[in-house]
C-alpha cells in the first residue's frame, strides 16, 4: 500500500492507530483514582510526544542511516519556533506561513552547517556541530544580532513572545492564540466524560498526530529507497564506497538537510502549539536529549525514535510532578514507621530526581537493550513465537557473497 | 484464518458490549458552563506550585515549596495559622477556600522557560489548577504569566525582581507580591550616599538576560542622580562561573565601587572573586573600594559566606523583622521546618494567601473576580507593613528593605543585618515610568 511493503504497511497503521487513539490509550486511569498520576493523555504532553516524536524520527534519518552522531540538531529546533513567532508578529496567528517558513529557513541553516561540519567524520562531526549549536544558543540567548541593530530578534533570555504592539498586518479581530487558516484554534479541546473516565481530544494534538504520521511515512520512504541505502552503505564502510569513486559528500549532506528540516518543523510546532520561543530549546541538553530518545528507542529502526521520545517525554513531565504529599497517600495503608521509610527511599527518584530514575533506566537499556526498546519489544514477540511454533529455525544466514 | 470466532452468541456478546460502550459518554463536560477554566466541581480546590527544584536557583525552590505547604496547612485551619491571624482581611476562616479544602500539585520549572510552561500546562490542563504560584526567575515569570493570561488562570508570581514582569511584560491575570529593580535602585541610593558619599565613580557588572538589564539601568540611574558617575557597564553571560577575567580590568578603571547585578549562583561566583583579588582593601581615588549588590537572599549569603560582610543590598522581607506578621510567620516556619524562611517563601506565602482572601472576598474561583479583588487591594499585617497592590500594573507597593552583611554573625542564619526599611513613599514611581513602558495590561481573560 502506498509504496510500502507488508510490514511497513502495517507498522505505519500501527503508528496512526496509535497516534490517533493516545488520548484513550495514555489515560487509563480514572480520573479521580490514586493511578490518575500516571495518567498522560492531557493536551500538553500528547502535542509534546508527537512533535518530540517529528524530532527523533528526523535525528534518526541521520544517525541511524548514516552513523554521523549530531551533537547540534536543537539549534534547527530554535530556529523553527522563532520562524512561527515571527510570523506571529509580523503577519496572523495563522500558523501555516509560520511552518512552511521554519522547514526551509532550517533547511538553509542545515545545509551552511552541514557544508562546514561534514568534511569531517565521527567525533569531530559531533564537535562542530556542538560547536554551532552552542554557537547559536549564545547568541540567541543574549539577542547578540538584535543588539547589533539595537532591536530585539529573539528578546533573549525572556524568550520570544506576541505583544500586541507588533505589527500583525493580517490580524483579524477574532484572533488571539494560534489557529489553522481560521478553522479550528490550536487549543480548543473537547472533553469526553465517560464514566469515571475524562478524555481530552485536542485540535492541536490531532494537527501534530497527522503532521508526525506523514512524517513517519516519509522516513519509512526514504528508508528503503535507493537513497536510503545509499546512506547506510556509508554508515557500514564509507572508505569502500569512496574508494569505488562515488562521492558521498552530497547523499551525507542531504540526510544532514532532511534531519534538519525536520527538526525545524518540530520546533515550529512547538510554537504553533505554544506561542513562545526560548533560547533553551537551542541548548546542547536539548541536543543530547534527542541522541538519547533515539538511543533508547533503537538507532536505525523505524520505530524506535518514537518510542524514545514518547518515554523520555513522560518522565520529564510525570515523575517530576510527584511529591511528598502524593507519596504519603500512596503508602497511606501501612503503619506510620514503615510509611515514612517507603516515603524515604522512594523520594530521591520522584520529584527533583526524575534525572535519577531516567539515568538508572538509561543505563539499564543500554547495558541489556543495546537495540533499544524496540529489541525489547522484539525479544518479548520471539518469546511468544518461540512457544508457539517448535520448528527448527535457521540460525544462520546465508552469507551474501 | 480458518477458524473464525463469528458465532451468534459472540456476535450478540460482542455488539452488547460496544453499544454499553458507546452509551457511557453520558454528557459532554462544559467547560463553559461556569464561565471559567477549572472552575473547582467537587469538595476541593487545587493550586498549582510552579518552583525551580532542579537548576541554578534550586535551593529558593525547594524554601518556596516549604512556605507554600505551609500556607496550604493554614488555609485548611491546621497548625498554628501563621500570618493569617495578623492579616488586616479577616475574610480566610481556616476551613478552605470557599469551603473547599485546599489541595495542590507541584512542578519543576528547571529555571527553564520551556519547562516552566510545560509544567503550569500540565497542572492547568491534567490537574485543574486555578492558579499558578511560585518561580524564581523573572524570565519564566514572565514566561509563565504570558501562558496563565492565555489559559484564563490566575498567575502570583513567586521571586521575580525584573521591571519588566509588571513593566512592558505585564499581563492581567498576572500579580506580582515582590519588589523590583526600580525600587532596590530608589532604596538603595540614599543609603549609598550616606555610606559612601556623593562623589563615587562606579563599574556595572551585570547578568545577561532581562533582570540584570533592567537592575542594572535602575542602578545606574538611581545612583547618578545622587551625583554617581558610571565608569563601565559590563554584560556576563548568565552559564558563567568564573568572573576573574570581568574583575581584574575594574582595578585599572578608576571606579571606586563595583555594583554586582547578579543573582543566585553568579552573585555568589562574582562576589567571592571579587573579594579574592582584594577589592576591598585598595584605596582608590583617595577612598576605600566598596562593592554593592543590589538584590540580596539569605540563600546567596549563605553561599558567600564571609565574603558579604559589609556589603550593602536590598530585600523584599527578612525574618528579622519584627511586626507581628513577620513574627507569627516565621515561628511557625521555623516551627515546622526547623529553619527561619528566606525572602522567596515568605513572598510565596504570602501570595497564596492573598490569592485565597481574593476569592473569599469575591465569593468566586473567576480569575476576572479574584483580579478585581485583588486590584487596588490595600492591606496590612503580612510582613511589610502597609501594601498597595495597584490596580493599573498589579505591582505591590511597600516598604524595602536595605540589608548589609553581618560583621560578626552569631549563627549560620545570621547572615545579613538591616541598615534601613525603606518608606514606600520613597520607593514608589508613576504606572507610565519610561523603564515600565511599552507594555499592556489588557483584558482579565477567564479561558473557557
Amino acid at each position: 500500500m502506498l509504496g510500502l511493503g507488508k510490514r511497513d504497511t502495517s507498522l505505519v497503521i500501527i503508528v496512526t492507530l496509535m497516534a490517533l487513539l493516545a488520548p484513550f490509550i495514555l489515560n487509563p486511569f480514572p480520573t479521580e483514582s490514586a493511578m490518575a498520576q500516571f495518567n498522560a493523555g492531557y493536551p500538553d504532553l500528547l502535542q509534546r510526544f508527537v512533535i518530540f516524536g517529528i524530532f527523533a524520527i528526523g535525528f534518526n534519518l541521520l544517525f541511524g542511516l548514516t552513523g554521523y552522531l549530531s551533537f547540534g540538531h536543537a539549534a534547527f529546533l530554535g530556529i523553527g519556533s522563532y520562524a512561527v513567532v515571527w510570523m506571529y508578529k509580523l503577519l496572523d496567528y495563522n500558523i501555516v506561513p509560520g511552518l512552511v517558513l521554519a522547514i526551509i529557513v532550517s533547511g538553509l541553516f542545515a545545509v551552511l552547517i552541514g557544508y562546514i561540519s561534514l568534511r569531517r567524520s565521527g567525533i569531530y562531526f559531533s564537535i562542530l556541530t556542538l560547536a554551532f549549536a552552542q554557537m547559536m544558543f549564545a547568541i540567541s540567548y543574549s539577542d547578540l544580532i538584535g543588539r547589533f541593530f539595537d532591536t530585539s530578534i529573539t528578546n533573549g533570555e525572556t524568550g520570544l513572545q506576541v505583544y500586541t504592539s507588533d505589527p500583525q498586518i493580517l490580524l483579524n479581530d477574532w484572533e488571539s492564540v494560534p489557529h489553522l487558516l481560521g478553522l479550528v484554534e490550536m487549543r480548543s479541546t473537547y472533553i469526553l466524560d465517560a464514566g469515571a473516565w475524562s478524555f481530552s481530544f485536542n485540535a492541536g494534538y490531532y494537527f501534530c498526530a497527522i503532521i508526525m504520521i506523514l512524517a513517519f511515512y516519509l522516513s519509512v520512504r526514504i528508508f528503503r529507497s535507493p537513497f536510503g541505502l545509499m546512506l547506510r552503505a556509508m554508515k557500514s564502510n564509507q572508505q569502500r564506497m569512496t574508494y569505488t569513486g562515488l562521492n558521498t559528500k552530497p547523499y551525507a549532506l542531504a540526510a544532514f538537510v532532511i534531519s534538519g528540516m525536520y527538526a525545524g518543523l518540530a520546533g515550529g510546532l512547538l510554537a504553533s502549539m505554544d506561542p513562545l520561543a526560548g533560547a533553551e530549546r537551542m541548548q546542547w541538553t536539548a541536543s543530547g536529549e534527542v541522541v538519547l530518545m533515539t538511543i533508547l528507542g533503537g538507532a536505525g529502526t523505524l520505530i524506535g525514535p518514537v518510542l524514545g521520545a514518547g518515554f523520555i517525554k513522560y518522565f520529564e513531565n510525570i515523575f517530576s510532578k510527584i511529591n511528598d504529599t502524593v507519596l504519603h497517600q500512596w503508602f497511606s495503608f501501612m503503619p506510620d514507621g514503615l510509611e515514612d521509610a517507603m516515603v524515604f527511599i522512594v523520594h530521591p527518584f520522584i520529584g527533583k530526581g526524575w534525572h535519577l530514575t531516567l539515568g538508572i533506566l538509561f543505563m539499564l537499556v543500554v547495558i541489556f537493550l543495546p537495540g533499544g526498546l524496540v529489541e525489547g519489544g522484539q525479544r518479548i514477540a520471539r518469546l511468544f513465537a518461540r512457544r508457539k511454533d517448535t520448528a527448527p529455525k535457521e540460525t544462520q544466514s546465508t552469507p551474501a557473497e | 484464518m480458518s477458524n473464525s470466532n463469528f458465532t451468534r452468541r459472540g456476535v450478540l456478546k460482542t455488539s452488547a458490549i460496544a453499544g454499553a460502550g458507546l452509551a457511557l459518554p453520558t454528557y459532554l463536560r462544559a467547560a463553559s458552563d461556569s464561565g471559567f477554566t477549572n472552575a473547582p466541581t467537587g469538595s476541593t480546590v487545587t493550586l498549582g506550585f510552579n518552583v525551580p527544584q532542579t537548576g541554578p536557583y534550586a535551593e529558593e525552590g525547594l524554601d518556596e515549596l516549604r512556605a507554600q505547604e505551609l500556607a496550604v496547612q493554614h488555609l485548611n485551619g491546621e497548625g498554628d495559622a501563621g500570618m493569617m491571624n495578623t492579616f488586616s482581611s479577616k475574610a480566610l476562616k481556616g476551613n478552605g477556600i470557599l469551603g473547599k479544602k485546599v489541595e495542590f500539585v507541584t512542578g519543576d520549572t528547571q529555571t527553564k522557560s520551556d519547562a516552566a510552561r510545560a509544567s503550569a500546562k500540565s497542572m492547568i490542563e491534567k490537574d485543574g489548577a486555578v492558579m499558578i504560584n511560585g518561580g524564581s526567575s523573572s524570565g519564566v515569570a514572565v514566561a509563565v504569566q504570558g501562558l496563565c493570561q492565555e489559559a484564563g488562570v490566575i498567575f502570583m508570581a513567586g521571586l521575580t525582581h525584573s521591571n519588566d514582569t509588571t513593566g512592558k511584560d505585564k499581563k492581567a491575570n498576572g500579580f506580582r507580591h515582590f519588589f523590583n529593580a526600580y525600587m532596590s535602585g530608589a532604596a538603595l541610593a540614599p543609603v549609598l550616599k550616606n555610606a559612601y558619599g556623593s562623589d563615587r565613580r562606579a563599574y556595572h557588572l551585570t547578568a545577561d538576560y532581562t533582570w540584570g538589564w533592567t537592575q542594572q539601568e535602575s542602578m545606574q540611574a538611581a545612583t547618578e542622580a545622587m551625583g554617581w558617575e558610571t565608569v563601565n557597564n559590563v554584560l556576563t553571560p548568565l552559564a558563567s562561573t568564573d568572573f576573574s577575567s570581568y574583575i581584574a580590568p575594574v582595578l585599572n578603571s578608576g571606579a571606586d565601587v563595583l555594583v554586582l547585578n547578579h543573582y543566585g549562583g553568579n552573585m555568589v561566583n562574582s562576589l567571592t572573586n571579587a573579594v579574592q583579588f582584594g577589592l576591598q582593601d585598595k584605596m582608590v581615588n583617595g577612598k576605600q573600594f566598596e562593592i554593592v549588590v543590589p538584590l540580596y537572599s539569605e540563600l546567596m549569603a549563605a553561599g558567600a559566606g564571609a565574603n558579604v560582610r559589609g556589603v550593602i543590598g536590598s530585600m523584599n522581607w527578612n525574618w528579622q523583622l519584627q511586626d507581628e506578621g513577620s513574627k507569627a510567620f516565621v515561628k511557625s516556619f521555623g516551627e515546622k521546618y526547623g529553619r527561619p524562611p528566606s525572602n522567596s517563601a515568605h513572598t510565596c506565602y504570602v501570595q497564596t494567601m492573598l490569592y485565597a482572601d481574593a476569592v473569599e472576598r469575591a465569593g468566586t474561583f473567576n480569575p476576572c473576580g479574584v483580579a478585581e479583588a485583588l486590584e487596588g487591594f490595600e492591606f496590612d499585617g503580612l510582613g511589610n507593613g502597609p501594601t498597595l497592590y495597584r490596580a493599573d500594573d498589579h505591582q505591590c507597593f511597600k516598604d524595602v528593605l536595605v540589608m548589609k552583611g553581618t560583621e560578626n554573625p552569631t549563627n549560620e542564619y545570621d547572615t545579613l543585618e538591616i541598615v534601613e526599611v525603606t518608606p514606600r513613599a520613597q520607593v514608589e514611581y508613576a504606572p507610565d515610568h519610561p523603564m515600565f513602558a511599552g507594555g499592556e495590561l489588557g483584558k482579565c481573560n477567564p479561558g473557557a
